[in-house]
């Protein structure tokens, strides 16, 4: 391990000379007559180099990281990435250089969509809709409450400390509750993720801190509009509340549009397979920048469009389209988020401070307050109209995990300083209010989970078996809601997929895999592979033991082949629903390697699937006598030739 | 459709309530519902469940009805169906939806979780003999995918195989060449749904409803 931490000094200290160096004019005047073998000329490439430097960096930094264990356990990534920019923010500066600071539009336009692009794309829809209720209601009155109770108090300490604070007015502090309640969707996935908590939590928090982008683009644009004309009307208020609604609304618009185009864009890309991922990346990117156009809500419109286009998507593209689409975003969202931690750190130490101990003892005590009260408040309210009542460990969870990240620091940048003249003070509290909700919550967050034995994800060993029953009980349920006359949850989810079954899919997926239960084919050859594969690998040792070693064999039926069954059914039951197992940033699961198989091979698994299944599992119409069912098995023909071609024809499909 | 102040079985509501744990509001709504299905009669009938027309998208649709008339569900030890059941009956099976309540302790909520999938698992046995054959099984799946044509009965019969194989390989372990499985008992059945939370997810909101509005 000591030739880790020696590499990355290095690492670090070249990578800041370069930086520094980078700066100054390399360019010698040409003005000697010797034909020049070798001069240098870095202006023509610096942009590109530096950043292609800094991404280097960001992505040894994630390498290093995991090559060390020990830390990466104790300490999420977070925050040693943001201890890293520290150091070479630090390093810089020693070497008498300014620091660059996060620039805003950089974060704005290329750091954070592919994050919320990522996050909305694989978004598990079923717990998001379930609790979407409970998710709106944190959101927009958690928001809400936080600002305005953060800018009052504020105000009110402010008032009461007089001295350098007196100039702070009810507008800026109001403007500043805004920019720093609102809780982060990067700093959230980066935390939660490695703590693998249980679905509900996750989706709580995470669908939060999502939404929660309309509450915040609305208040931020008005107050620092009050701020900029100097006096509110009640006319003012209201028209504020009306925009809420137009830039929630306008977004989830525009994404939605931008989606179904991107849908429909691939239902014909069956002779380009190679640009399919390119439209949904570009679709999405443009949904987010026309919402941005407009002020509306960008994150919302991002969202919008990954979750509309999907499903359609993802029948019509090719299985190596799906994983390159899956495997970049998963690429650029890790980088992003690595370099947005990073660049904190190198912009705390670049940035002009201004330090005071009142304001920004105040507002992190308050930040923890509003954020406690608000979400015992709200849950009170909610648990009412709850079924799965929200316990007092989930509320804790929930108000612990509200984490402040890049996108306050961001928006704080942009604020003007005419406006206003403490912007450096509220730029410090936000930095100091990050620092202390990613390093102290976040490094505590996961011993609590722990020591409150919060109920964990579930390790997704979802068996065929309980795919049957959890299908076979939504249906029931939709059943019962319909005996009782309840326009109920399942009775809608029903309504909804019967639509889009008949006319949205027709449109919108391709030729006659519209028809067709979607996932079923593609899956089935690529699941089929697969187990094949593994059979191979798992029995080529037993083919050649033998029948007579079969005396005690245990019946291991191939995760793989049940993976397969569990995919056909999940294609062919009326309610496809994608249950992604793991959102986590570092581990995607395995696909199928596209390698070619003998057909001898094929055959003897075949034969060797057939014989086992239908050893084991006989319909006792003729009860048969021990010996003789012995003898049979041992003649190595399938027990009944009926159950072998009923496999037989699973496997060709 | 008054207050339920005003309706005369106001006593037998509260019996009601206490066997199945409605409350009385709730047990008055379901009455009016069960009033319209059974166009005001004392007894509901197959054919009166069979004119809703929510359930005829649904691909369990034969099995929600039988369930209510399967006297497994609403006696102690019933056995068989029946042709005709009245309110009391109507309500024990509804009363398997309900949410089970804040704070249980954790018996309760076992023996609530222990109820529910009983219900379930009697939905699957149809004939009755305590365990879930393979052909029993076969018919479950083929129901689930009857309406996705294209597959047909052979990928059902290979899925529901899979599956029973699996629940072997859960519930028995390793076996003998010269076993063979003959079915998912109950215990078998509470085993391998084990890391589905039953108790929170099998459950209707009963309290919204306005059974005068909707007509269906």
């Amino acid at each position: 391990y000591i030739y880790v931490a020696l590499f990355w000094m290095l690492l670090l200290l070249g990578f800041c000379c370069g930086m520094v160096f980078g700066d100054q004019n390399r360019s010698d005047p040409h003005d000697q007559r010797v034909f020049p073998v070798l001069s240098i000329n870095y202006d023509y490439v610096q942009m590109p180099f530096e950043v292609s430097l800094w991404i280097l960096l960001a992505s040894l930094m994630k390498l290093g990281f995991h090559l060390l264990p020990v830390l990466s356990g104790v300490v999420p990534e977070s925050c040693l990435l943001i201890v890293v920019g520290l150091l070479v923010g630090g390093l810089i500066r020693v070497m008498g250089k300014n620091p660059p600071v996060l620039d805003s539009q950089l974060f704005f336009l290329c750091l954070l969509p592919p994050i919320i692009l990522d996050a909305g794309y694989f978004l598990p829809i079923r717990p998001f809709t379930e609790n979407a209720g409970t998710i709106l209601t944190f959101a927009v009155l958690g928001t809400l409450w936080n600002v305005f109770f953060m800018g009052a108090v504020l105000y009110g300490a402010c008032r009461l400390e007089a001295g350098r604070l007196a100039s702070v007015d009810l507008l800026s502090c109001l403007l500043f509750g805004s920019i720093v309640s609102a809780v982060d969707p990067v700093a959230v996935l980066a935390v939660f993720e490695e703590i693998h908590i249980n679905e509900l939590l996750h989706i709580l928090v995470f669908g939060e801190s999502l939404l929660n982008d309309a509450v915040t683009v609305v208040l931020y644009h008005l107050f620092e509009e009050f701020a900029h004309a100097g006096e509110v009307t009640v006319g003012d208020v209201f028209l504020g509340v009306v925009c809420f609604f137009v830039v929630a609304l306008g977004g989830v618009l525009v994404g939605g549009v931008y989606g179904v185009l991107a849908a429909f864009t691939s239902r014909f890309t069956s002779h380009t397979r190679v640009i399919e991922p390119l439209f949904v990346f570009l679709y999405s990117y443009m949904a987010y920048l026309s919402a941005e156009v407009f002020h509306l809500s960008g994150i919302m419109a991002l969202i919008a469009c990954g979750v509309v286009m999907r499903p359609y998507v993802e029948a019509n593209i090719s299985h190596k389209s799906y994983t390159t689409i899956k495997y970049f975003l998963k690429m650029w969202s890790s980088v992003s988020e690595t370099l947005i931690f990073i660049f904190l750190g190198v912009s705390t130490v670049a940035g002009p401070h201004a330090w005071n101990w009142t304001f920004v003892s105040i507002t992190i005590v308050l930040c923890l307050l509003s954020r406690v009260l608000g979400v015992v408040g709200l849950t009170y309210i909610i648990n009412k109209y709850r079924m799965v009542k929200l316990s007092g460990k989930d509320q804790f969870i929930v108000a612990y995990g509200g984490l402040r990240g890049a996108i306050a620091f961001s928006l704080a940048f942009l604020l003007s300083s005419d406006d206003f003249p403490m912007k450096d003070m509220f730029l410090t509290a936000i930095i100091t209010v990050i620092f202390f909700t990613v390093f102290v919550q976040g490094m505590t967050i996961r011993p609590l989970v722990d020591l409150l034995a919060v109920k964990k994800r579930k390790q997704s060993k979802c068996s065929i078996n309980e795919e049957i029953h959890t299908q076979f009980l939504e249906h029931l349920l939709a059943g019962i809601e319909g005996v009782c006359g309840h326009y109920g949850h399942h009775h809608w989810r029903h309504k909804l997929n019967r639509f889009n079954k008949r006319y949205i899919k027709r449109c919108l997926i391709g030729g006659e895999r519209s028809q067709e239960p979607q996932l079923i084919s593609f899956y089935n050859k690529m699941e089929l592979k697969q187990a094949l594969m593994l059979l191979e690998s798992n029995s080529s040792a037993n083919l050649s033991a033998g029948v007579t070693a079969r005396s005690r064999k245990t019946l291991n039926i191939s995760k793989e082949r049940e993976e397969e069954i569990r995919k056909i059914l999940r294609g062919n039951l009326q309610k496809t629903r994608q249950r992604l197992c793991s959102y986590s940033r570092h581990t995607l699961k395995p696909d199928a390697e596209d390698d070619d198989w003998s057909e001898t091979r094929l055959r003897k698994q075949r034969v060797e699937m057939e014989r086992r299944m239908s050893h084991f599992l006989t319909v006792p119409a003729l009860p048969e006598s021990p010996p003789a069912r012995r003898a049979r098995v041992e003649s190595g023909e399938p027990l009944r030739s009926d159950q072998g071609s009923s496999l037989t024809a699973v496997f060709e499909l | 459709m008054g207050s339920f102040q005003s309706l005369p079985d106001d006593h037998q509501y509260r019996t009601l309530s206490q066997k199945t744990g409605f409350s009385l509001e709730q047990i008055a709504i379901l009455h009016n519902r069960f009033k319209q299905l059974s166009q005001n009669e004392e007894t509901l009938r197959r054919d009166d469940l069979k004119t809703i027309q929510d359930l005829e998208s649904n691909p369990i649709r034969s099995q929600i009805i039988e369930a209510f008339f399967d006297s497994r569900n609403f006696q102690k030890d019933g056995v068989g169906s029946v042709e005709e059941i009245g309110f009391e009956e109507f309500l024990t099976v509804m009363s398997y939806f309900r949410a089970p309540p804040q704070h249980i302790t954790e018996e309760q909520r076992e023996e609530m979780r222990r109820a529910k999938l009983r219900f379930l698992f009697n939905m699957h046995d149809t004939d009755n003999d305590g365990t879930i054959t393979l052909e029993e099984y076969r018919h479950v799946v083929e129901e689930l995918l009857s309406r996705s044509g294209a597959l047909g009965r052979e990928t059902a019969k290979g899925i529901a195989d899979a599956a029973m194989l699996e629940v072997a390989s859960i519930s028995v372990g390793p076996m003998a060449p010269d076993e063979f499985y003959e079915g998912i008992t109950f215990e078998h059945f509470l085993k391998i749904l084990n890391g589905v939370e039953i108790e929170t997810r099998m459950n209707i909101r009963f309290l919204n409803m306005d059974a005068t509005v909707l007509c269906k």
